[in-house]
């Protein structure tokens, strides 16, 4: 007599579910090391040194240069190797950027909710609406092209999301009774902000790092793809760039000029998008 | 099969079988050896082991248990409410002649709710905030009766009145939110009553309600009980409700019945050792005061393995090898009850196991008495506003007006309903509430709500250990918190003050590196005492320290609670709506009422002489544990709920719902908080001064007419 009283209801549904969220998060995890493994071993990897001449202009793959050369005879293998330092530096720290800006005003907005939080989330209500890639591309005119502003730029426009993600997690945290237990023990604002609020905002906030740099890679892209980006240093995007003005997307010449660069972009993007898709699953498995 | 198949059947156990054969011909529910596990990813947790229990025909049965005794899943699985997985059932429910375990949902639906009926503890997330109270009901009548939706709805108005709903054609259309809890429970009450069941199942019904209000409900329920004679189980882990409502009893640990028998068997002559511990352990407000309540040791056991042995024998004072070697059966004792003890028939004196010191109270501090903080004329009001256009400025006057002494050594006791302001006031202490007007003075300096090494002085102690805590914490660092905070001493100080708090509040020292889900709800509770004597205070605010654990834990923490004060001399402000647990632990008592004092005086004075009828109302409403102690009551049961403390009534803040409220007279003028005896307080105008003030009790028949209106205009929030 061990019937059971209730059909089962369907719950390892959302334990496959998590299932898939760390199988992604791993995938993620690999593709981003070896990223970045490209990235900082790039000297010895690369053939060639990405900078200097060394062929014919406009040559397709052969033996010695796997993906061919570019229109002043730079090997594109090796472009495309470098182009991982730029491409990853300026996500990783204009997510940095965005992460710090995003953290401390979601973290101020949220435990002081009144008056500077009203100020701060209006101020983050009025980036949030801002045309974002006109406004992208007339900063980064206005301040110049080179890798410091377009850090700043991206950086400055993407702190918005994260501060209210985080903001929403303070905001319950402020009212825990083991935040008010410290103000009853006589403990300053800062003091319950660094120990209780903090350590318990730390892994939210880091998944909406990681967030962000998969958001930051893409902008850059699209700021180098628009011919914005440093032009000392060339990244994924401004390879596209420069496939682009010299019509490599018209000719054969885009199966080694463009689709390479393009496929980085997605796989630095996706990586870094799984990567915080597996740590949010973590976090609230009812995502 | 049968329940006892898995050991070998003793004599006393085969009877126990045939009696039970012989009352089921009338039993309307039959439970036969119903077992509940639950596997979770890393053990699987046995809630159930082996249950058998039979309710007859409008009787009212009582289950009574602590937390994870098993009491609620056995009736949720019951009620087919148990998913499964992760739930494994098995046994047999047979109810009203018709197998449960085997039918299929859908079956099941059309028993519950027209058959069985339920009630649980939380009335506001049972009902549908999105819609109206009588709809729901009306809903609920429909789903299971082939009617018309307009005698659906007068059937849902019918109940409404019925569970004494003041004006039930008005309030119909109401909102929940609009309810107060009381009046949401008696909407429970109703929908579970929709289709006339034969069997109520009660789930904790009273526990997040007020006593007074508590008090409303069990008369309800014990009315329509005997109104309708439909069966009633009323799941609870407290013994004094039981007292008051059940016909039987069956007392649960570790999912296992331990004993059962009628209520009067089970109050007068228990033959387990952890009913009578529980009797003994709780504070009540009908025996002498004793210097240290009886404590149950330890904590209720999480069962993760099948029972072999007797689930209590740890905590148990007859617990010896005997109690390891087999699981024991109820037995019939031959004095009414059933119990599952070896010991049951060396127990003669089942108390005396459970030793009673008696109050002495020689070591009477009042000499040393030292004036530490004094409250002037506080007021914590909150703003709210309502409506569009037009906004008014209304203020929900959580404390409106009081003063209050505090001395070293003593305990100051706070009483009052849920909305009195007593926590209000707690937190205004500790400086989590700023006051609107008032002063707080600590030796003649202001404590006010900013940081700093003022506010070392008061620390608190949180009602519920779970939340005051931050989880990724280790006890070191929880413990250790206010001295960080305040700068004393060296880090190695801190871990040999931490060692020595820890041992003071009964925990070993080597439990620092622990996180706190570690732990159970009543260590939790001394951890949290041990941080908030941490800082070396001189007050500590308790606000409901014990509410949110076990009974049998209580007993443990407020005989802790005393044991430091008496060594260290700590004030404590002691804040609790339970008033037997606040007469155990006060010196002085402050019974609350709307934000204001309504009644002051000495622990003994207030429970041997009340004077204000709020006071007599409250301890009126305080179950007794004991089936012959529901005749002696002082007054009448409260009526109504709490005024909206935003617009308090005019005069007397009490005459709306007092019983000896002269119109006119309480209604116009407002009470003066005045010394009616040397030591003792009162807001009252009928209280006649002297060495022995008594309360002028008027007929009620005068303000009868004077009654109905208020009514309306106090649950009109």
């Amino acid at each position: 007599m061990s019937d059971s009283l209730v059909a089962p209801p369907d719950r390892s549904k959302r334990r496959r579910f998590r299932g898939i969220a760390d199988k992604l998060g791993i995938l993620g995890i690999f593709i981003v090391s070896a990223m970045i493994l490209m990235a900082v071993f790039a000297p010895w990897i690369a053939p060639y040194d990405p900078t200097e001449r060394v062929g014919r202009p406009f040559q397709t793959p052969s033996a010695e240069h796997l993906l061919g050369t570019n229109d002043v005879g730079q090997d594109l293998l090796s472009e495309l190797i470098f182009g991982a330092r730029v491409s990853l530096t300026v996500g990783l720290v204009a997510a940095l950027v965005a992460f710090i800006i995003g953290t401390t005003v979601g973290v101020l907005a949220g435990y002081y909710p009144k008056r500077i939080g009203t100020v701060l989330m209006r101020t983050v209500d009025v980036v949030l609406i801002l045309p974002f890639l006109p406004l992208l591309i007339v900063l980064a005119a206005y301040l110049g092209r080179s890798l410091i502003n377009t850090i700043l730029v991206i950086g400055i426009l993407i702190w918005a999301a994260p501060a209210r993600v985080i903001r929403s997690q303070v905001l319950s945290l402020r009212s825990r009774e083991y935040v008010l237990a410290a103000q009853t023990m006589g403990a300053p604002d800062r003091w319950a902000i660094w120990r209780h609020v903090l350590p318990r905002t730390a892994l939210l906030a880091t998944s909406t790092f990681v967030r962000a740099v998969s958001t930051a890679i893409l902008l850059e892209a699209a700021l180098s793809f628009l011919g914005l980006g440093d032009p000392i240093q060339k990244s994924w995007g401004s390879m596209l760039f420069w496939a682009q003005t010299r019509g490599a997307f018209l000719t054969p010449a885009w199966k080694w000029w463009v689709l390479p660069p393009g496929i980085m972009i997605m796989l630095a993007s996706l990586g870094f998008a799984f990567i915080a898709f597996a740590v949010e699953e973590r976090i609230n498995p009812r995502l | 099969m049968t329940p006892a198949s898995s050991v070998g059947l003793t004599d006393a156990e085969s009877s126990v079988a045939d009696r039970r054969r012989v009352e089921s011909d009338e039993a309307l529910l039959q439970i036969e050896d119903l077992r509940v596990s639950f596997e979770g990813r890393d053990e699987t947790v046995h809630a159930v082991n082996g249950v058998s229990l039979a309710v007859k025909r409008g009787e009212v049965f009582a289950v009574v248990g602590e937390s994870g005794s098993g009491k609620s899943v056995s009736m949720l699985s019951v009620m087919g409410l148990l998913e499964s997985p992760p739930a494994r059932i098995s046994g047999s429910i047979v109810f009203n002649g018709i197998e449960l375990t085997t039918l299929s949902r859908r079956q099941m639906k059309s028993i519950r709710g027209s058959e069985i009926g339920m009630v649980f503890q939380d009335p506001m997330s049972s009902l549908n905030p999105v819609h109206p109270v009588g709809k729901q009901i009306a809903e609920s009548v429909l789903l299971h009766r082939d009617v018309s939706r307009k005698a659906a709805k007068a059937r849902a108005l019918d109940l409404l009145d019925r569970v004494g709903i003041p004006d039930a054609g008005k309030r119909a259309d109401d909102f929940p939110h609009e309810f107060s809890g009381g009046m949401r429970q008696r909407a429970m009450v109703a929908m579970a009553l929709a289709c006339d069941p034969k069997l109520l199942i009660a789930d904790e019904p009273t526990t997040a309600l007020d006593v007074t209000v508590q008090r409303q409900i069990v008369t309800l329920v014990n009315e329509l009980q005997a109104e309708s004679n439909m069966a009633v189980i009323w799941i609870t882990h407290d013994l004094g409700v039981v007292a008051e409502i059940a016909d039987r009893v069956a007392v649960m640990y570790a999912g296992r019945l331990m004993e059962t028998g009628t209520a009067d068997s089970i109050y007068s002559s228990t033959r387990h050792p952890y009913t009578s511990g529980l009797l003994r352990s709780i504070p009540r407000l009908d025996t002498p005061l004793v210097e240290r309540l009886p404590e149950i040791p330890g904590s209720p056991p999480h069962v993760t393995t099948l029972l072999a042995s007797c689930p209590f024998h740890q905590r148990c004072p007859l617990g010896e090898s005997g109690c390891t070697d087999s699981l024991p059966e109820l037995e019939d004792t031959g004095k009414g009850t059933m119990t599952a003890c070896i010991h049951h028939r060396a127990m003669d004196a089942p108390g005396s196991i459970w030793p009673i010191e008696e109050l002495s109270r020689s070591d009477d501090k009042s000499s040393e008495l030292r004036h530490l903080v004094a409250i002037e004329g506080l007021k914590v009001h909150f703003p709210i506003s309502r409506g569009g256009f037009r906004r008014k400025r209304l203020a929900v006057r959580a404390v409106d007006g009081i003063d209050l002494d505090i001395h070293s050594g003593k305990t100051v006791g706070i009483v009052g309903e849920s909305g009195s302001g007593k926590s209000t006031l707690g937190r205004t202490l500790v400086g989590l509430e700023t006051p609107t007007e008032g002063s707080i003075l600590i030796d003649g300096k202001p404590l006010d709500t900013s940081s700093g090494a003022h506010r070392r002085r008061v620390q608190m102690v949180f009602q519920d250990p779970y939340s005051s805590m931050n989880p990724g914490q280790k006890v070191f660092e929880i413990v250790s918190e206010p001295m960080r905070i305040h700068k004393i001493g060296t880090p190695d100080q801190h871990h040999q003050r931490v060692a020595e708090l820890l041992q003071m509040v009964g925990l070993r020292p080597d439990v620092i590196d622990r996180y706190p889900h570690e732990f159970s709800g009543g260590q939790r509770q001394r951890i949290a005492i041990a941080r908030a004597l941490a800082a070396d205070p001189e007050v500590v605010v308790c606000d409901e320290p014990v509410s949110a654990l076990d009974v049998s834990v209580q007993a443990q923490i407020i005989n802790l609670l005393r044991d430091i004060q008496k060594r260290t001399d700590l004030a404590l402000v002691f804040i609790a709506h339970d008033l037997s647990v606040v007469r155990q632990i006060s010196d002085e008592m402050n019974v609350m009422y709307l934000g204001q004092v309504v009644e002051r005086a000495s622990r003994d004075d207030i429970f041997d002489n009340p004077l204000h009828p709020y006071t007599r109302a409250l301890l009126a409403a305080v179950p007794v544990p004991d089936p012959h102690g529901k005749e002696a009551r002082l007054s009448p049961p409260l009526e109504g709920d709490l005024p909206n403390p935003a617009d308090p009534p005019t005069g007397c803040r009490f005459h709306t719902r007092c019983p000896v409220a002269v119109p006119g007279l309480c209604s116009e003028k407002v009470p003066e908080f005045r010394e009616v005896a040397p030591g003792r307080w009162a807001s009252c105008h009928l209280i006649e001064e002297g060495d022995k003030p008594i309360l002028k009790i008027q007929k009620r028949e005068t303000e009868e007419e004077n009654n109905e209106p208020t009514q309306d205009e106090e649950t009109n929030q």
